[in-house]
């Protein structure tokens, strides 16, 4: 009897039936999810891809000889940049610094839920709202300029960053904050003492990140009229100018490698 | 001069996940325990796993809250809790008591001078605790703690890069910095090797004997706790089931309190 049981012990595990089903269920629903996309998308249309090259080639023969003849234009270009990763950086900062108080308050092991849930939701919204949307707002409030950029970045960064950096406090560790408690510490101090010390690392991470995508979104807000690199070129699409476009493009490129290889350099050190 | 401890009819029950439709909705960890201490003794928790022995300690700072209608905490002459609520002075309580656990409390990520430093949070003004802004003398009395349990020289490093054994000395420290007049060890050698495990508890021995502070230690291992501690409180199945001097407790009587795992409950042969 003994053995009989033993062995059936050993049999290994069998998919149930239900199981299957769900699981070719959920393939045949994406299936099904991407031939009803098929039209909507156009992806029927790949084909004038190959039919128009004559033209794109025309067109992309121009962007293979960047124009960085004249000096003072190249400067130019260099110090608009420059005010890109300017926008970037204030962008960045002033959503850490907003992000940090708003993510406790989303923290549902830090805050209650009367709290928790309606500070999440609003920060729900910062996040849904796209930069270049804000950014208008922000252009009719303060006029065209970086300013408009920086407030863009900064508000819909303060909704990326406040879940990212909830989501760390979430999953802190407890008994350090208990030891911070257990002396008589304040809330506060154990926020300061036992949370703080935890997420660092992760926070300065995902920071990071956000400037690096900061960076290349303050570029796009340049065509709404926010200043920096991204409005010259836009001015040079319009004209047709696809020489200098390419010469701006190599610099945009540039500029970003660098940030992105600066930022993991920083994290490395810093994490 | 006011009791140490004073625990009157504390209760404290868990709901449970029900395994089955007819199983116990709630786990009673605590059951009607009372106790008192009324000069500074060395008390040894033990009892079975899952006996409450843990909870107990915990509730003696008021990390986890008794039932209501349970009877009051009282520690120092200060009510740490009382009817399932914390209370009104828990803080000054807390500043009075030494709490080391298990997995040691202390914050990984700050240095050792800092983690014995938070000792300080329940004696001085909220805002100096919270930027860490501490005195020359202040500063000097952590490192006198650092020195009394022998790593004052590993001040500087972080919390995490200590062994086991350096981080719990770190954690009696921080009770020595706070001036504690009780300290509460939960299992304060449990992931210590048995050399290590000793000089721990040799170190609260001699706090409670040349410095007067009260300990109270849950202890897996009867045979350190009755080596070490002057008092023994047996708990089973949430109840007190022996308090006595250590010498009263014979191998029938502790059979019956632990059961089928008496063979786990000594570390190393009694003899």
């Amino acid at each position: 009897m003994a053995e009989t049981a033993s062995l059936d012990a050993l049999r290994p595990p069998r998919t149930s039936l239900r199981d299957k089903l769900l699981t070719w269920g959920l393939w045949l629903g994406f299936g099904l999810l991407l031939a009803l996309s098929f039209k909507g998308a156009q992806i029927g249309d790949l084909p004038l891809l190959g039919r128009n090259w004559g033209n794109t080639s025309t067109y992309l023969r121009d962007y293979l000889h960047p124009d960085f003849s004249d000096r003072t234009t190249i400067a130019y270009y260099v110090r608009e940049m420059w005010v890109t990763i300017q926008v970037a950086i204030w962008g960045t900062v002033l959503s850490i610094g907003l992000a940090i108080p708003f993510s406790l308050l989303c923290a549902t092991n830090i805050a209650p839920a009367w709290i928790s849930f309606p500070v999440r939701r609003a920060m729900d919204m910062l996040r849904a709202v796209n930069e270049l949307v804000l950014g208008t707002a922000f252009l009719v409030a303060v006029g065209p300029g970086p300013l408009a950029g920086v407030l863009a970045l900064a508000l819909h960064n303060t909704g990326v960053l406040a879940k990212l950096f909830s989501e760390a406090v979430e999953a802190v560790d407890q008994p350090p904050i208990e030891g911070v408690r257990a002396t008589g510490g304040t809330r506060l101090q154990e926020i300061v003492w036992g949370v703080l010390p935890q997420v660092g690392p992760l926070w300065t991470s995902f920071a990071l990140y956000r400037f690096e995508s900061s960076a290349r979104s303050a570029t796009v807000l340049g065509l709404i009229g926010a200043g920096g690199i991204g409005q010259v070129l836009f001015d040079n699409i319009n004209s047709f100018n696809y020489a200098r476009v390419s010469a701006i493009a190599l610099i945009i490129i540039a500029a970003v490698i660098l940030i992105d290889m600066t930022s993991a350099a920083l994290r490395k050190r810093l994490v | 001069m006011p009791s140490l401890v004073e625990v009157q009819s504390l209760s404290k029950s868990f709901a449970l996940l029900a395994q089955s439709p007819d199983a116990a909705r709630t786990f009673k960890a605590l059951d009607e325990v009372s106790f008192t201490m009324t000069r500074p003794e060395r008390i040894g928790l033990i009892g079975p796993s899952g006996s409450g022995k843990s909870t107990l300690l915990r509730s003696l700072s008021g990390l986890i809250l008794g039932d209501a209608g349970s009877g009051p905490v009282i520690v120092l002459g200060r009510t740490v809790q009382m009817d399932g609520r914390l209370g009104a002075d828990v803080r000054a309580a807390r500043a009075d008591l030494g709490m080391v656990a298990q997995q040691f409390n202390l914050v990984g990520r700050l240095s050792l001078f800092t983690n014995a430093a938070l000792g300080l949070l329940g004696r001085i003004p909220p805002l100096r605790g919270l930027f860490g802004l501490w005195t020359p003398e202040e500063k000097q009395r952590v490192m006198r703690a650092l020195d009394t349990v022998g790593i004052a020289d590993k001040a500087s490093q972080r919390a995490k890069t200590l062994s086991g054994g350096q981080q719990q000395r770190g954690a009696i420290a921080r009770a020595i910095v706070q001036d504690a007049r009780l300290i509460l060890a939960d299992e304060p050698v449990a992931s210590l090797d048995p050399v290590t495990a000793r000089k721990v508890m040799e170190l609260l021995v001699h706090l409670n004997e040349d410095r007067g502070v009260g300990v109270i230690v849950t202890l897996h291992q009867v045979d350190y706790a009755m080596k070490y501690c002057d008092r023994i409180l047996a708990l089973k199945d949430g109840k007190i089931v022996y308090d006595g001097p250590a010498d009263g407790l014979n191998p029938d009587r502790l059979s019956e309190i632990y059961g089928p795992e008496i063979e786990q409950a000594y570390w190393r042969d009694p003899s």
